[in-house]
């Protein structure tokens, strides 16, 4: 029967692992929101979210998170704007055109760009991508939104690329069949067949995407800069949410202070930003796969 | 729309994402191109063995280099071993309910979470509450959480794809559960489940956020002796050397750039091997 007693501590060892995942986001949320708790006690949540100026560091101080927010949909929109059509292209024509062969030595090439380091892609942006937009554009500043959403969205072109292959690759042949049956061109089915077809995982991967920007960090401090501020120019230096927070941690502020609190007030927000877009992306995913099996 | 019309539409868009993919591709080797352009000129010997400074030319990774070898292996040993029983668990022994259902949401939301946050959690829970102060203990603790989910969705999948017949060969024998799982589900999962472990361990290695986070610094002039020394990691070096206004530090930060791509490289090259070699099945 000892044998009978290994089971069960096993199974209690496994348990124990799983727990601690479970206990991660626990303590992530019980933390942002025990910091966050704090710095609302001293600033109000209505002057945090709709505030117009971002100086927590400077006195006369002001918590107002907009201009953050506004630096971070600049690289998350000017992002997306690149690699979606870029993706979508890319996942067609791997999906609908390309032989296997092609299609199996492009994939891993592309799995190469998402597996490069963010601080590397800051650096490109900082000395390949900016430089080249001072040329074309003179009053480019040195940190400017423009180069760094260039790369983070080199950054998410193959997720959108992959989810969406995976998306195309899903449906039945016979969608195609009958479109080409009726005489219809590859583009036609490509464009009013497939992709219409795929829109709830094309859209699932869109969002999943925007949230991996969202959270985006080193390449976005490296080569965006440091200045929050309201402005809707791409060509000048920002600030993001996640840039702020390495900016504070790279200083040396002490716990417990306004400067700290400030962190996870951000960090909070950006939490439940990535955390309502990533459980819509994978709910959307996997309902769409429970369908086609 | 005539068919002349529509076929030159047709033909017009399978070049445009023709020219799509290739952009892609062409990106790809510009970014290494410029790296190898920018960096192969300090790419030396004592590049590899010095010290940072604030001298360019006597500059080198040593220290990081070394940070990152202990950041990872700490983490390899924190995190595989957690990952793989709760996979064991999830696959093998979980009833399938509501509770795993959560579990398993959480998990995918934990793997989609901004690294930077884990940077949070590390600094207010290993470096504050537990007391640990920026030293490897809390770097690779940090990043054994970041790589958590990741390795445990990866060997789910392996896990999953073991034959049933596997499992119910070993019960008609008279095994017991315990004996099913680690004398026959894992050894056959494992060949797919070290592919996530490499796979994962490089995501590590590359990341530098949480490590900011956590304190870990970019000047450190001697080697960790200890898992509670103070460290730096190639990717904080790296941000470092790329953060300075400096040309020279921007040739420094290429070449620290090329060094980790290499250890990258080697790992995924590892992985693939393991994946082509040693999987017995496929999912």
């Amino acid at each position: 029967m000892f044998s009978r007693s290994i089971d069960h501590a096993v199974h209690l060892v496994l348990v124990l692992c799983v727990i601690i995942t479970i206990l991660t986001t626990v303590i992530v949320v019980g933390l942002l929101g025990k910091e966050s708790f704090l710095f609302f006690q001293q600033v109000p949540v209505w002057d945090f979210l709709f505030g117009t100026r971002w100086e927590p560091l400077l006195e006369p101080k002001s918590f107002g998170v907009l201009p953050l927010v506004v630096g971070t949909l600049k690289i998350v929109f000017g992002s997306i704007a690149i690699a979606l059509p870029l993706g979508l292209m890319i996942a067609t024509y791997l999906s609908e055109f390309a032989s296997t062969r092609f299609r199996s030595i492009i994939k891993p090439v592309l799995e190469v760009l998402a597996g490069i380091p963010t601080v590397v892609y800051g650096y490109f942006a900082l000395t390949f991508v900016t430089p080249i937009l001072r040329t074309l554009f003179p009053d480019t500043q040195i940190f400017n939104a423009a180069s760094a959403a260039i790369v983070v969205g080199i950054m998410i072109l193959p997720m959108i690329s992959s989810l969406c292959d995976d998306a195309f690759q899903s449906l039945p042949n016979s969608l195609r069949e009958g479109a080409y049956a009726l005489g219809a061109t590859q583009f036609e089915v490509a464009v009013q067949v497939i992709l219409p077809s795929a829109a709830a995982r094309v859209g699932a991967a869109v969002i999943l995407a925007l949230s991996r920007a969202i959270g985006e960090t080193m390449a976005v401090t490296l080569a965006a800069g440091a200045t929050p501020q309201m402005s809707l120019g791409f060509l000048e230096s920002i600030q993001t949410m996640t840039a702020y927070i390495v900016q504070v941690s790279l200083g040396d502020i002490p716990a417990g202070g306004i400067e700290y609190q400030t962190c996870y007030a951000v960090g909070l927000l950006l939490f439940l930003m990535t955390f309502v877009m990533n459980v819509i992306g994978n709910h959307f995913i996997n309902q769409s796969r429970k369908i086609h099996q | 729309m005539n068919r002349p019309q529509r076929k030159r539409k047709e033909k017009l868009f399978i070049w445009t994402c023709r020219i799509a993919t290739w952009t892609a591709v062409a990106v790809l080797f510009i970014l290494l191109f410029h790296v190898m352009r920018e960096g192969i000129e300090w790419l030396d010997f004592q590049f590899l063995d010095s010290f940072p400074s604030r001298k360019p030319e006597r500059a080198g990774l040593k220290s990081a280099l070394w940070g990152s070898v202990w950041l990872i292996g700490l983490t390899a040993m924190i995190s595989v071993p957690l990952s793989i029983g709760s996979a064991l668990y999830l696959e093998e022994y979980a009833p399938q309910n509501r509770w795993t259902r959560i579990v398993e949401i959480n998990l995918a939301n934990l793997a989609g979470m901004p690294s930077i946050l884990y940077g949070l959690l590390g600094l207010a829970v290993f470096v504050r509450y537990f007391g640990l102060e920026s030293s490897l203990w809390s770097g690779s603790l940090t990043l054994s959480l970041l790589v958590l989910p990741v390795v445990v969705i990866a060997a789910k999948g392996a896990i999953r794809s073991v034959p049933q017949s596997i499992r119910e060969g070993a019960y008609a024998l008279g095994a017991r559960r315990w004996q099913v799982v680690f004398h026959h589900v894992l050894p056959s999962a494992l060949p797919g489940i070290m592919t996530g472990v490499i796979l994962a361990l490089s995501r590590a290695m590359g990341e530098s956020a949480p490590l900011i986070m956590v304190g870990a610094l970019s000047y450190i002039a001697f080697l960790p002796e200890g898992p509670s020394d103070p460290f730096t990691a190639l990717p904080v070096q790296i941000y470092n050397w790329a953060a300075r206004p400096q040309d020279d530090f921007h040739g420094l930060a290429a070449g620290g750039i090329i060094v980790l791509l290499v250890l990258l490289l080697t790992l995924n090259a590892g992985a693939v091997f393991i994946r082509n070699k040693l999987q017995r099945y496929k999912s």
